[in-house]
């Protein structure tokens, strides 16, 4: 046990006695007094706050994430680097400098936490395209340059920063490996650092109301606002067991607390429509920390994970220390709004998702006011088996249309067996009528939301057939 | 005609500097007033909001508030030594509410606590006793009521009633427009710092200093000279920082004075954009008459305001949106009336383009309508509507249109944005009734520059010129992003002829220059760079001389270059030339004035000449849509943009982009909506959508008009530039407006509400094709 939590920052050893429940932004602008790292929104979906973090005993470069939303129980052994660290010496790194030449600020708030999420882009990938330098600054928002210059300035840094390389690659840095306290007390909160299942479950059997916490892009945001506090948090970040991906060639098994963007590595040559929701339902700030078990555990009727991967026919796996292990069709995992199968005693493991296999089709799609970074109004995931020209198999489920994301049994019936025609597919949507009933909020009507849904299912017609059917298709 | 038109080489002005700020802010190091440095004692504070639309509040319960641990000092309305009284034009709204709870959100108390936490978490304590009423939340609604926060005003011109009579064709039509956030990415805040007697300094995030500081000062019960506010910079400002700062810095005065320490007050983000107001939504209706060509005979505009509960700037923001519902058209007779209703929703308030885009983009819609239902080409319609070059007419208000450059930016963005081809070919892709539809449209905007309130039309400056040739500047503007202090500092670098590093750009400060206007209505570097202008220009007038003596030459010999002084061929160090003046006993000092010429404005007729003169615009957007969702791209915008001759194409070029990528949120994605209690639910950006870098269109072209000079003498004949091509993101919206068309057929006019979120769109797509049949 110790009060203390020990972490590199900007490459120096650093030891904080703040309570564990401490947002990471708020202990860098207090009594780190480090205060290029802003705060704009607390709810991790402006990116002022944005830091690089390097989890202990992972290799590969740091990745973008949002401060205001990062506890201080979950920083033990990582690295972090500031805004403050992008120029030790005072001298600005290549992104700094070319933003600083081209007009990419203006007012400037927002821009520390730019030049932060671009130069993680450009440790990762030194020629990223266009997409690939808009999907790095999805999670940062300015108000007053209108991004054209920040996007020129990513590009001639990354010039600059390969012409000096030479052609050679970058170094990828090296899994750093710290010693990880089993847990901290400080301030009156604690939080425990399970290092492997079973530590995990009695920790969850002794303390059934402790915090159990995996990114925390969800459950930080009523703590960013002092809205709560944690007394007693449980943190999946450092088990083993919960943080592998296998792959076989029928399936994955994702433990709990694999983050999305690790997710999104791995579905990607399956399931492009799959990686292609996860980049848009989070920024790499939310998909570096965000984990599959969190999305699934915090039970949203509008969280984009769960619609795809029920219509994948993904199992759900869970375990208590006496009830053991047990598996589950995800779909019955969610019982109401914001309810679910889970046990007190219990946590979830991971999840097992089909591959795709000859014949199986999938889609997701997602409609939401603003493409990048949103909240879905409705998201709709398709998976057909085709047998010929007709749909041997189907199954679809929605998020955004019902308490909790949901199969549509009424449209899957008017689909099976038939081709997908587009009367077929239209009339599948108006089965939707007996599947939903959705409620009316700022994110769309109820009228809409069945409007769309239905409409999705045409556009799926569509898509299958060759169509172009996406306004942000290439 | 002034030494700076006649000057041909320009050094310092006109160059694409970069803004001042640029270094610090990559690095993290340019100092907002949450990275202040705190004095010791320094307590945080946080506001108590109503937690109800409308009611009375009966109690404020602060007991189990004030026994939390840190908590120092609660403040409601009866803690106010002075006025409670902070309406910056009519005296309507409280600091806290005493009685009358008239918004969800509404500041009726502070607290002040050791730490931010603390106090946000005793605030949330205080148990507020109130009664509720039914709100009154739909301007609609408000209006049948009666219910208003001023009087209604009326723009009239002509006989527009006869003019209906008597034209071919009159068109009805509608508009509901949506209000917007700022949503600036520094939060509200002030910190006050108590000095002796009862003084106070006020650190204040504001784009108005002297409101700032005169408030302070009433809600005190001191006078004005009591209050120093200093502005180094703020995180992005928009207007939402030009009356709402006030709310702010009077709440940390007060606890400052009740306390006698220090104290930060900084909104969380939903505290925010709870508490402080925004974009007037509106709802406009007109009449137009028109002849069979599509040429206006009359309009009969009707502006419906959300002005919220109180009027706030609502009076002048109703006043922009009715001087500018002709855009760039000539009305023959017209009837403008504009309504300021009363509703249990947070008092909307200044935010870029300040009612001008309600204006605009209602006369846009107009002109698109016209063209639609007589079945023309729009672009056909404007030109046949657009003010004549020479022909003198007048807007409704009186002004002649002089210097007009509406035909020379429409043939330049059609051509450059190659409208004949691109128009032919998006026709060629619909027909052929695809899912993604897409839409094209040229607008034009003529923006007014100058405040409607005459008074505000002035300036201050202060510049010093020390004994090594180093310059202290400092003026009445302040810095939000907009790039002001590097434009001021260029115009004072050019006078004296020295590299802009000699030139220091320090704090907005009431102290050093008084009675300021609020950094707004794009006039920032016309008013105060004049103003540095002038006083610069009074200086080196009484430099010349010392110089012409020391070289023993007539002073027009004398001339000033590349950081020196010169008499032919022999040259001394500006330094030099300053540390002789001051042997000399010559003032190096020097507070300038300027007073905008020619305005004036009746206030009872609306007539007059309101603008000093007009900026001109012209911008061509193309979108894609989808027909099933609604959801919609711009996919590419071409932008020609009137500076006159720019005093810093690099910043202006900024803001030509920022704004209009803020006019496509305002219209496209950004929607405030609220529950039927009245509780705004999209007070966060996780709710409430700005544009994102993949919003901006991938084929974006912007330009500044070239070889341009303002032909009115304002500084080195340039123009304003901050809100006027916010408007040009009509353009996306009459793009959008196009995509649906083509899913109807010639005659009819899409019904498309503002913002075009994939709903509004899949909705007006779905009138569209039941109208079509």
């Amino acid at each position: 046990m110790t009060t203390q939590t020990a972490f590199l920052l900007n490459g120096a050893p650093v030891a904080t006695g703040v309570r564990p429940d401490t947002t990471l932004l708020d202990l860098l602008r207090g009594p780190l007094a480090l205060k290029g790292t802003k705060e704009g929104c607390a709810e991790g979906d402006c990116g002022a706050c944005t830091v690089l973090f390097k989890r202990p005993g992972v290799a590969g470069p740091p990745l973008a994430a949002n401060a205001c939303i990062m506890t201080v129980a979950q920083i033990e052994g990582a690295e972090i680097t500031t805004v403050e660290g992008l120029a030790p010496d005072g001298v600005l790194n290549a992104v700094q400098d070319e933003m600083a030449r081209n007009g990419s600020s203006q007012c400037g708030f927002c821009t520390p936490g730019i030049a932060v999420a671009l130069s993680g882009l450009l440790a990762r990938d030194p020629d990223p395209d266009e997409a690939a330098i808009h999907d790095a600054l999805a999670g940062n928002l300015c108000r007053c340059t209108g991004y054209r210059p920040i996007v020129d300035a990513t590009r001639a840094a990354a010039a600059r920063l390969r012409a000096e390389l030479g052609g050679d690659e970058a170094p990828q840095p090296e899994a750093r490996h710290a010693m990880i306290t089993s847990h901290t007390d400080a301030g009156g909160a604690t939080v425990h650092r399970p290092h492997d299942l079973r530590g995990l479950l009695k920790l969850r059997r002794e303390h059934p109301d402790a915090v159990l916490l995996a990114g925390g892009t969800d459950l930080a945001v009523p703590l960013a606002g002092y809205e709560t506090r944690w007394p007693r948090v449980i943190a999946t970040g450092h088990v083993g067991q919960l943080r592998r991906i296998e792959a076989t060639d029928t399936h994955w098994t994702f433990g709990a607390a694999v983050t999305w963007q690790e997710a999104l590595e791995a579905v990607r040559d399956d399931y492009p429509s799959l990686a292609t929701l996860i980049r848009r339902f989070g920024s790499i700030q939310i998909r570096s920390m965000g984990t599959i078990g969190g999305n699934i555990g915090t039970a949203s009727p509008i969280g984009d994970g769960p619609p795809a991967l029920i219509a994948l026919g993904t199992t759900i796996g869970l375990a208590s220390l006496e009830g053991g292990a047990r598996d589950m069709p995800l779909e019955d995992f969610f019982v109401d709004y914001r309810r679910t199968a889970l046990r007190d005693d219990e946590v979830i493991t991971h999840v097992t998702v089909p591959r795709a296999r000859a014949g199986t089709r999938f889609r997701t799609y997602k409609v939401s006011k603003r493409y990048d970074q949103d909240i879905s109004t409705v998201c709709g995931a398709y998976r057909l088996d085709m047998d010929g020209g007709a749909v041997a198999d189907i199954a679809i489920a929605y998020g955004g249309m019902a308490a909790t994301p949901k199969r549509a049994p009424h449209a899957e019936a008017a689909l099976r067996g038939r081709p997908l025609t587009l009367d077929a597919a239209r009339e599948a949507g108006r089965a939707l009528g007996s599947d939903f009933s959705p409620l009316t909020d700022w994110r769309g009507s109820a009228a809409y939301r069945h409007k769309v849904a239905a409409n999705l299912i045409e556009r799926l017609a569509r898509d299958l057939a060759g169509e172009t059917v996406e306004v942000m298709a290439p | 005609m002034n030494e700076h038109v006649r000057q041909v080489k320009r050094t310092v002005v006109g160059k694409g500097i970069a803004h001042d700020s640029a270094v610090k802010h990559v690095a993290g190091t340019a100092v907002y007033i949450d990275d202040m440095g705190e004095l010791p004692g320094t307590l945080h504070a946080a506001l108590i909001l109503s937690p109800v639309a409308r009611g009375t509040l009966h109690a404020i319960r602060t007991g189990e508030a004030a026994a939390m641990d840190g908590v120092v000092a609660i403040v409601t309305a009866a803690d106010i030594p002075g006025a409670n009284q902070i309406g910056p034009i009519v005296i309507d709204e409280p600091l806290f509410a005493e009685r009358d709870l008239d918004y969800l959100g509404q500041p009726i108390g502070a607290v002040a606590a050791t730490s931010f936490e603390q106090a946000v978490r005793a605030a949330h304590t205080v148990v507020v006793e109130h009664d509720k009423a039914e709100p009154v939340l739909d301007i609609e609604d408000a209006h049948a009521r009666g219910d208003y926060v001023l009087e209604p005003q009326r723009l009239v011109s002509g006989d527009v009633d006869a003019a209906l009579e008597s034209a071919d064709r009159v068109i009805e039509g509608r508009l509901d427009m949506g209000g917007q956030d700022h949503f600036y990415l520094e939060t509200q805040i002030a910190y006050a710092i108590p000095g002796e007697d009862g003084d106070m300094v006020v650190h204040s995030s504001t784009q108005h200093p002297t409101e700032v500081q005169h408030h302070v000062a009433h809600v005190l019960g001191g006078y004005a000279n009591g209050v120093d506010v200093h502005v180094r910079r703020m995180g992005g400002g928009f207007g939402g920082k030009e009356s709402q700062a006030t709310i702010i810095a009077c709440a940390a005065a007060l606890l400052a004075r009740k306390t006698g320490r220090p104290v930060k007050l900084r909104l969380k983000r939903s505290a925010d954009m709870s508490a402080t107001g925004k974009r007037h939504d509106m709802v406009s209706t007109w009449r137009i008459g028109v002849t069979e060509d599509g040429r206006i005979t009359g309009a009969d505009v009707r502006y419906l305001a959300r002005a919220g509960n109180t009027a706030d700037l609502t009076g002048p923001v109703l006043t922009r949106a009715m001087t500018h519902t002709d855009n760039a058209y000539h009305i023959p007779a017209a009837r403008f009336v504009g309504h300021a209703c009363k509703t249990n929703t947070v008092s909307n308030t200044a935010f870029r383009g300040f009612g001008g885009p309600q204006g605009i983009i209602t006369a846009e819609a107009m002109i698109d309508q016209i063209a639609r239902e007589l079945d023309l080409d729009p672009n056909l319609v404007r030109a046949r509507n657009y003010y004549g070059p020479q022909t003198g007419e007048t807007t409704p208000y009186d002004q002649p249109v002089e210097h007009n450059r509406l035909g020379e930016v429409t043939e330049a963005i059609l051509r450059s944005a190659q409208w004949t081809e691109r128009r032919r070919e998006i026709d060629e892709h619909n027909k052929t009734g695809p899912v993604i539809r897409r839409g094209l449209a040229m607008m034009p905007v003529k923006f007014g520059i100058s405040f409607n309130l005459p008074s505000l039309n002035q300036a201050g400056a202060l510049v010093h010129v020390y004994q090594d040739g180093s310059v202290h500047l400092n003026h009445g503007g302040t810095e939000m992003g907009q790039g002001l202090f590097i434009k001021v500092a260029q115009v004072v670098a050019e006078v004296f002829q020295l590299d802009i590093d000699k030139v220091k750009i320090t704090a907005t400060h009431t102290g050093k220059v008084p009675n300021t206007s609020p950094t707004a209505a794009s006039t920032g570097s016309d008013l105060n760079g004049m103003a540095a202008y002038k006083a610069a220009t009074a200086i080196r007038a009484r430099m010349t001389p010392v110089a012409a003596r020391h070289f023993d030459v007539p002073e027009d010999d004398i001339v000033y270059r590349e950081n020196r002084v010169h008499a032919g061929n022999r040259s001394i160090g500006f330094g030099e030339l300053a540390h002789m003046c001051w042997a000399a006993r010559v003032s190096l000092s020097e507070a300038g004035h300027y007073a905008t010429p020619k305005i004036h404005w009746d206030f009872k007729t609306m007539k007059g000449r309101p603008f000093f003169y007009f900026t001109y615009g012209a911008a061509v957007a193309e979108v894609a849509v989808d027909t099933l969702t609604g959801e919609n791209r711009v996919l590419r915008a071409d932008i020609l943009q009137d500076c006159g001759s720019s005093l810093n194409p690099a910043v202006d070029l900024g803001q030509i982009e920022g704004a209009f990528v803020q006019g496509m949120g305002w219209l496209t994605c950004e929607e405030l909506w609220w529950d039927g209690e009245g509780r705004l639910r999209t007070i966060g950006p996780s709710t409430y959508k700005i544009p994102g870098s993949r919003d901006v269109p991938p084929a974006f072209n912007v330009s500044i008009l070239d070889g341009a000079p303002n032909a009115e003498e304002t500084v080195f004949r340039s123009k304003a530039v901050g809100e006027p091509p916010l408007m040009l993101a009509v353009s996306v919206w009459l793009a959008l407006r196009d995509a649906v068309a083509s899913c109807g057929r010639p005659g009819l006019s899409p019904r498309l509400r503002a913002p075009a979120t994939p709903e509004a769109v899949l909705a007006a797509i779905d009138d569209m094709r039941e109208r079509a049949g």
